[in-house]
Order: C-alpha cells, then structure tokens, then sequence
C-alpha cells in the first residue's frame, strides 16, 4: 500500500477474493500518552458545558445514551477494528437486544398463552422438524436431487405451518388487543434481558454469519444491511410477539422510580441536607415544604439518571476490560495478523472462517446488551423506530470517528458522536434563528426554516465522517501498532 | 375445466393487480440497479448514497415541476414533472460531479480500498438525505398532474364485458416506455459508441484501458453523469408512480442493490434482469390469490383463506431472501458479473 495515511480500515488488494489484508508495516507517529486522557477530559468538559449552559437533566441524558452508544461501537469496533468485517447490520442486534429486555422483563400473559400458546409450541415443533429434515437430506444427498428435496420438504413444511401459525397467532392477537394481545414474558428482572440480549443477537450474528462471512466487504455490508431490515420488519409485524408496532411500553426499571424516591424517607433527608442552605431562606413552614417538593422532584430525576450511568458504567467498564485483554492477548494478535493478511495467517493455519464467525458473534453480542440497555433506559420496545441511518450508520461515523482498532477510540467516538447528534438539533434551531431573525413569520420560506433544524444532525454527521476520513483517517484515538 | 370467461376474468386480475404494477417497479428498480451497477462496474464500490442520489434528483424535479406549474406550463395529459425532468437532470448530474471531485476522487487517485470509498458513500448518503429534507421536508408529496389513468377500470369492464377491471395509469406506463427508452439507449451507447466502448473496457480491465489511451478522469465523470441520469429518472418515476417521500428512497436502496447483485453486478443487462425478478417475486408472493382461485378452480375447491404466500409487510424483506439465496447458491448472479 502506497500511503498509509488512508487506511479507515483493512485493505483489499484486487487479487483477494475473500476479505481483507491491510497494511502490516503501519509507519506510526509516536503517540503521545496524554492523548487518551486529555480528549476524554475535553469531552467532560462538552458535557459539563451543556450542564451549565443548557440543564444536566439533558448533560446526565446525553451520558446515558453515550455509555450505551459507547458500548455499540465496541461490539463494531471488534468485527471492524479487529477482524476488518463490514457489518451494516447493527440495527437487527440493537433491535433484538430491545426484544430480549421484553422477553425478559414484562410479566407473562397467561390468557394469550392459553389462547395460543399451544399453536405456538405446535409452530416451534414444525420448524424445528424442518429444519433437522433439511440437514438430514443435505448430509446425505448430492446434486439435483438434493436441491429438489430440499425444495420439496421446505414448501411441503411451509404449507403445514401456515394454517397452525396463523391460528395460534390469531389467537394470541385477539386477547385484549389495546393493552397486550402478545404473549408477554417471563416476569424476570430486567437487568437479567442484559445477558439474554447479547445471547439473542449472539444467535442471530452465529446464523448470518454462517451465511455471509464468506462475503467480500462490501457484499458483507449489503447482505448484513438487508438481513437487519429483515429482522425489523418481522419485530415490526409479529404482534403476538412483542406487540409490532403498537410497542410495549412501561417496562421494568432495575433503579426506583422518581415517585417512590420522593416518598423514600432517606433520599428526603438526603436532599434536604443537601440543600440546607437553599432550604434556610424559605420564609415559614409552608414556604420551605414546597420548596422542598421541587427540589425533590429534580433530584429524583437525577438520582435514576445518575444510577442507571452508573449500572451502565459498570456494565461498560468490565467489556472494555474484556475487550482491552482481548487485543492484547495471542488471540487479539492472531485476530490482528488474520485482518492484516488472511493468506499467511491461513498458512500459519489458523482456521479464518472460524475466527471470523466467532468476532463477528460476539461483537454482536454486545451490540445485543447495549441494544438491551437502551430498551431499559428508555422503558419501552418501539420496533417502529429503528431506522438504518441511526442505529447502523450512526454507529459506524463513532467507530470511524473514535479510531478503529481501538476500544478507547470506539468508547470515545461514542461519547462524541452522541454528543453532537444530540446538540446538532438546537445548533441547528440556533443557526435557523439567526438566519430567520429579521423575517416576517407570516412567510413560507420562514415556516420552511423552522424544519430544517432537524435533519441539520444529519447533514453534521456526514460532514464530520467525510472530514475526519479525509484529514484524520485513522480516527481520533489511532490503533496502536506494538513491534516487538 | 373452467369456462373462458372464467379464465378471462382471472387473466385479468392478474395483469390489473400483479403484471402492471410488478412490470412499472421494476422499471423503476432496474433504472436504479442499472446506476448502482454501472458505478459499481467502473469505480469499483457499491454506493451507498445511491438511494440519496435519487431522492436528490427527484427533489430537483419536483422543484422544477412547481416552478413551472407557477408558471402555468404544463404538459397536457402529460405529467409536468417529465418537462421538468431535464434540467433536473442537468442539476443531479453536476452535484454528482462535484461530489465526486470533492469526496470520491479523493480515495480513488490515492488507490484506497473499495470499502475506504463505500464508507465515504456513507457520509455522502449521510449529507444528501439532509439536503433533502431540507428542501423537502419530510412529508409525504405527490407531484403528478395531468391525465391520471390511460385505461380505466370501468371503461375497460365496459368495453369487453367481463366482471374484472383492468385500470392502468398513466405514471405507470410512463414508466414502462421510458425505462424502455433509456435502456435502450444506454445499451446503444455501451455498444455502439466510442465512449461507451471505453468505459466497458475500462470497467473490463482498468490496466489495459489505460494502456490503448483511455482517458480515466473522463470516463468516471462520464459514469457520474449516466448515473446521474439514471437515478433522476428512477427516482422521479418512482416519486409519479407512488408519493415522494425522503425515506423511501433509503428503502429503495435494498430492493436495487439485491437487483444488481441477482442480475450479476457490473452487468448492465444483469441490473435490468434483476429488477424485475425482484419486482414480480415482491409482488407476486405478497398477492392474495384468493380471487384468483375462485375463478379458476371448480367451486367445491375454491380457497377459504386468502392464499397469501407472505403478508404485504415483508415486502422488502423478500428481495433480500432472494438475495441471500442467490449469494449462496451463484454468488456471480445470473448474467456471470464480477465476484464483489
């Protein structure tokens, strides 16, 4: 490779078929130590600009959703940074994380259960004995007449699940369609769907990957993008599965809720003491308990936000810990030597499709448990809003942005791109009303403007990726190349 | 056996519900494949911003169509975006150029890797969906005027005598004669010309084109254009025949690329292939053919439930099954294309 200094990712030579070399002998300027530290104190200092300038319920919001997006890109990080593979299918995995914490959390509704439950399992069974047919006759036939049977007992089993499906989900749908009208759940904690979340996606990424791996980049994009979609469409009409499109809302919480805190002795004290000195000057009795209220209620609400960062800091630390080994480990190394030239790793005989298969599950997984954690932090599964630009895309500027090939760098573009899709809306509404200022509100051009402060963040983002691949391509925090 | 008014009124459910709109989507998606491909055959990346793209040349139309509905030009039983349709072109294809030399040209002189370029189509797309909804908004609009259908439903049952109607509209045929006029000039133009010549040579073996004296900076600006070309008229006749809506040209994307790679990426013929496999077997497995049946079957058999093979909401999702069956099975797709 000529020039280094483009390297976004892993190289592809014209001869290769299957995935990526990049460039070994990266020329790196020494890095300076400060460099980590200092962009992370830079972007405290972001978020606590926006505490004092905007409110810190927003500044302890945008952290929230930083830790989560954080966690993202690592999971990216590990199939791009690690192993060079093009996964545009991040939204099926955020999504089936937000799935898991409804599996997971919401108590189970036995009417449905009744109602369907029997069909349900009926369905499984079929699926289950297609399936195993399948194998059975793809391990024991050749040729045309393999192909054929296979096509024969897929249509033949597709005829017999039909009718069994659709009942049983009919009747799962008509048990009180406006409050649940799906089968609900198993009642557990929702912490628990954290876990369960990264093992769905951990599946579903095992099952693509069997599929796609074998891929060149760019058809490992397209491929993965498609079967994302894939995945939202079916969580967006199966209703007797976690409700499609009219959402399950109200999800366990794994901190307190505000109301409860406000009636909680301990935290009443705890926030009168605090603002002792605020709570001095109320002028009588009636005075200091309704300031005492207000204060309340904005502590309440900062004590969930501060508690789920902290659950969330917890949660991102010990995979950051995990993922830090990891690259530094033989097997990092070998992950590293497989992205950087896959044919003599092949020849030092290690097994590339397995090594691949097992990067790409479990940075799926982690997408998983952060998709997981969002659901949790939000309360509620709305399947209708997983759009590509935000959940895959947007991912994907993070891991540019941030520095693939270090977790440092995904934890930090995270943070950042968050940061600025986030504060992009009211830069936008800024710069709208600048240019509104002196305009008659009664005019079209000036009612067009007050939209355009939306999709501001959009074109920010693509500005920023551009920008950053163009001057600064190995991202903000670079991988850092060891020679021994 | 059925009687032959029987068989009639069933032909005819079929072309009004299944031939007609799978035959005007798939003009649509194989204008678009057809871009998507020829990018892909000579610069060497699938772009992403694609969808975008044409979502930005349809917003030009649309601008152009009001313009000169204000104006009070229209074009008769004609829809007055076709007017509008050429400087929209002209518009399209200079952004096109510019996001070239300004991103793409960039990566290309220094030989990066082809997903270096996909990654930048990314924040291309990221750029040209904003400037989209910012001239747009992102409601829903329609932009078709003039006469609505060539055949209408009543006057066709009129007309032969049968139960069934068969309505097509105009944006619909209008799109089946356009897609016909402009592949087949692109095909002309690959086959006939010098330059067309050229840019297949080009996209054949890129060191030999070089060699016989090929000029590269004018072949990709040429292949910015024709897929300029492209995706404005896709896009706008996408935009006629349904409603312009920014996000379902990010949609659409899916549907084009799985045409391009089922019809064998890099092959033009390949693209036009594609997109209508796609769009009969999108349209074909989410019809009911409930109705169908009764005509055709003898009473005592006719079908109870609507015998819908996939719920119309798993439209999009079944040309990425066709998709992944195809990259399993022939990885080259049809028309042999390259191996990405």
């Amino acid at each position: 490779m000529t020039d280094t200094s483009l390297n976004t990712g892993p190289e592809k030579t014209e001869a290769e078929k299957t995935s990526a070399p990049m460039p070994t002998a990266i020329v790196q300027k020494r890095q300076s130590p400060w460099r980590a530290p200092l962009v992370f104190l830079a972007m405290a200092v972001a978020i606590a600009a926006v505490g004092f300038g905007q409110s810190w319920s927003v500044a302890l919001a945008i952290v929230n959703m930083s830790l989560v997006s954080a966690l993202m890109a690592m999971g990216l990080n590990l199939q791009w940074g690690y192993a060079g593979l093009f996964n545009a299918g991040v939204m099926a995995f955020t999504a089936l994380g937000g799935l898991a914490a409804v599996v997971v959390s919401h108590p189970p509704v036995w009417e449905a259960l009744n109602a369907g439950g029997r069909g349900l399992t009926l369905s499984a069974v079929i699926v289950v004995a297609i399936i195993a047919t399948t194998a059975f006759v793809a391990a024991n036939l050749k040729g045309k007449l393999r192909s054929f049977t296979i096509f024969v007992i897929v249509v033949a089993g597709y005829i017999i699940l039909r009718p069994v499906f659709g009942e049983a989900v009919s009747a799962v749908e008509a048990v009180d369609p406006a409050r649940t009208g799906f089968i609900g759940g198993l009642g557990l904690p929702i912490m628990a769907s954290w876990i369960v979340g990264g093992i769905f996606a951990a599946a579903v990424a095992w099952l693509i990957g069997k599929v796609a791996l074998g891929l060149r980049s760019d058809y490992l994009a397209i491929a993965t993008l498609g079967i994302s979609e894939i995945v939202i469409a079916v969580l967006k009409n199966e209703d007797w599965l976690a409700r499609g499109v009219k959402n399950v809302t109200g999800l366990k919480r794994p901190v307190p809720y505000e109301i409860d805190l406000q009636q909680t002795p301990w935290f009443i004290d705890l926030v009168s003491r605090f603002h002792a000195d605020t709570l001095a000057t109320a002028a009588d009795a009636a005075a200091r308990e309704s300031m005492l209220r207000q204060l309340l209620i904005e502590a309440s609400s900062a004590f969930v936000k501060i508690a789920y960062a902290g659950l969330f800091t917890v949660v991102l630390l010990i995979i950051l810990a995990l993922c830090v080994r990891a690259l530094n480990s033989p097997w990092g190394r070998m992950m590293r030597a497989i992205r950087d030239n896959e044919e003599a790793a092949a020849a030092m005989g290690k097994d590339i499709k397995a090594r691949h298969l097992q990067i790409f599950v479990l940075g799926s997984a982690i997408i998983g448990i952060a998709g997981a954690m969002m659901t949790t932090l939000d309360g509620q599964f709305t399947p209708g809003t997983y759009n590509p630009l935000r959940f895959t895309f947007l991912v994907w500027v993070m891991v540019i942005v941030g520095g693939s090939g270090n977790n440092l760098g995904a934890v930090i573009g995270g943070f950042l791109i968050w940061f600025i899709w986030v504060e992009a809306e009211p830069a936008g509404r800024f710069i709208v009303e600048m240019l509104s200022a002196n305009m008659d509100p009664e005019t079209p051009l000036y009612r067009h403007l007050q939209d355009i402060a939306a999709p501001f963040r959009l074109f920010v983002m693509g500005l920023v990726l551009l920008i950053v691949m163009r001057f600064s391509p190995r991202g903000i925090l670079p991988e850092k190349v060891r020679h021994s | 056996m059925p009687e032959t008014i029987d068989i009639l009124n069933a032909l005819t459910l079929m072309t009004n519900f299944v031939f007609v709109p799978a035959l005007a989507y798939g003009s649509q998606l194989a204008l678009g494949a057809l871009g998507v491909t020829l990018v892909f055959g000579i610069l060497r990346f699938a772009n992403f911003a694609h969808g975008d793209l044409m979502a930005f040349g349809t917003t030009m139309t649309i601008l152009l169509t009001w313009a000169l509905q204000a104006q009070g030009i229209t074009f008769g039983v004609l829809p007055t975006a076709l007017l509008a349709l050429v400087p929209a072109i002209i518009v399209t294809a200079v952004a096109a150029i510019l996001i070239d030399k300004s991103v793409f040209s960039f990566y290309r002189k220094r030989k990066a890797a082809p997903v270096v370029l996909v990654i930048a189509s990314v924040g291309v797309m990221f750029m040209l969906s904003a400037i989209v909804r910012f001239i747009m908004g992102t409601e829903d609009r329609r932009f078709t005027d003039g006469e609505r259908f060539v055949v209408r439903a009543l006057d066709f049952k009129k007309w032969s005598g049968l139960d069934e109607g068969l309505a097509i509209q105009t944006t619909q045929a209008i799109t089946v004669v356009v897609t016909l006029v402009v592949v087949t000039a692109l095909f002309i133009f690959l086959n006939r010309t010098r330059t067309g010549k050229a840019m297949r040579a080009y996209s054949d073996n890129e060191d030999l084109a070089l060699l016989s004296g090929i000029n590269p900076d004018r072949i990709v600006m040429i292949t910015w254009i024709i897929a300029a070309v492209l995706a404005t008229i896709a896009g706008t006749l996408y935009g006629l025949d349904k409603s312009f809506k920014p996000f379902t040209y990010l949609q659409l994307l899916l549907p084009i690329f799985a045409s391009a790679i089922v019809g064998g990426i890099g092959q033009p013929i390949g693209a036009v292939v594609g997109g209508y496999i796609i769009a009969f077997s999108e349209v074909m497995l989410t019809y009911a053919y409930k109705k169908f049946g009764t005509y055709l079957l003898p009473d005592d058999l006719a079908p109870s439930g609507l015998v819908q093979f996939l719920g119309t909401d798993y439209k999009f999702a079944i040309s990425f099954i066709i998709l992944v069956v195809v990259l399993l099975i022939r990885p080259t797709g049809i028309f042999k294309g390259k191996v990405l």
